[in-house]
């Protein structure tokens, strides 16, 4: 750990800060801004945890990496199986009226497991 | 981390220390994994109120992530000058990291009793719920950081850079680079991506 560790991660952060504002906010409407957030906020999650938080830099059983990629793993089963399952629902279900939606319920109820 | 403690004694305990910590931020990530998948289902649910585009204040969401990324970097001059053995450059860089993350937490309440202030309130929409949950949340713990920053400072500005206070600082400045890197998502997945959907 050393001074110049700590500024490049810093520049870089920033760097990549303002090309993610500038991109969502001035260019809001482009077809690929999406695609661009996403792997801006992925780099610049590789940059912070590589020079702030010193993932990698473990001697000995890497227990710190090991709980990491349990908690991405984890991480990534909870928001993307939430947001998959309730678009998914969302999608069936919003074409009805709350009067179908109750018999719609209360049909599949009987129906048992 | 490792030429921070003297004795291999005081360096096994701080790497298993280190390793406690780390798993508590671990299960803290999970924590804000649910309150992201949250706001990712409700973000379109607004009740006939705003949405995110029409109550963000973009330059000033840019100016708070600005000054949590800055104060991250002063936090790691703190670190650096631990390291060091030089105590007023770590109480230097306590105080401005203090600083601003104060500025960044008065800045979010301002932001919030605005809204409030306005009629978009938590309990407004789906989407103000789960948006006042996951950016308070977030602000909760950088409060709580502050808290812990002060107890530290003063600690080390009347003791001295001891062993136990070395662990401490060590720990903390972990606790605020993660927050940093949560709000990094917080300042994409809501700020940015609002914006853009």
């Amino acid at each position: 750990m050393t001074v110049s560790h700590y500024v490049t991660g810093f520049i870089l952060s920033l760097a990549l800060t303002l090309m993610a504002y500038y991109v969502a906010v001035y260019h809001p409407t482009h077809s690929l801004v999406l695609l661009i957030l996403v792997v801006l906020a992925i780099t610049q999650l590789a940059v912070q945890l590589l020079y702030f938080l010193h993932l990698g830099e473990e001697v000995g059983p890497k227990l710190k990496q090991l709980s990491f990629w349990f908690m991405a793993t984890s991480l990534i089963i909870i928001v993307v199986g939430s947001v998959w399952i309730m678009s998914n629902l969302n999608e069936r279900m919003m074409h009805f009226s709350p009067q179908e939606k109750t018999e719609y319920m209360l049909r599949e109820y009987d129906k048992g497991f | 981390m490792s030429s921070v403690a003297e004795t291999p004694e005081q360096k096994h305990l701080l790497s298993k220390t280190t390793i406690g910590f780390w798993l508590y931020l671990m299960t803290d990530c999970l924590l804000f994994a649910t309150l992201f998948a949250t706001f990712a289902v409700l973000r379109g649910a607004t009740a006939g109120g705003p949405d995110g585009a029409e109550i963000y204040e973009m330059p000033v969401v840019l100016a708070e992530t600005i000054i949590l990324l800055t104060s991250s970097f002063t936090c790691g001059m703190a670190l650096l000058g631990m390291m060091a053995k030089n105590t007023k450059q770590v109480l230097w860089s306590l105080v401005a990291t203090f600083l601003l993350g104060l500025a960044f937490v008065v800045i979010e309440v301002a932001e919030f009793a605005k809204l409030i202030a306005e009629g978009h309130g938590p309990q407004a929409s789906a989407f103000l719920s789960a948006f006042f949950t996951l950016v308070g949340t977030h602000g909760l713990h950088v409060s709580v950081g502050l808290l812990w920053l002060i107890i530290i400072g003063v600690l080390i500005w009347k003791r001295g850079l001891t062993s136990k206070l070395t662990r401490s600082l060590t720990l903390f400045a972990l606790f605020w680079h993660f927050l940093d890197l949560i709000w990094i998502f917080v300042f994409t997945v809501v700020y940015l991506m609002g914006v853009v959907v």
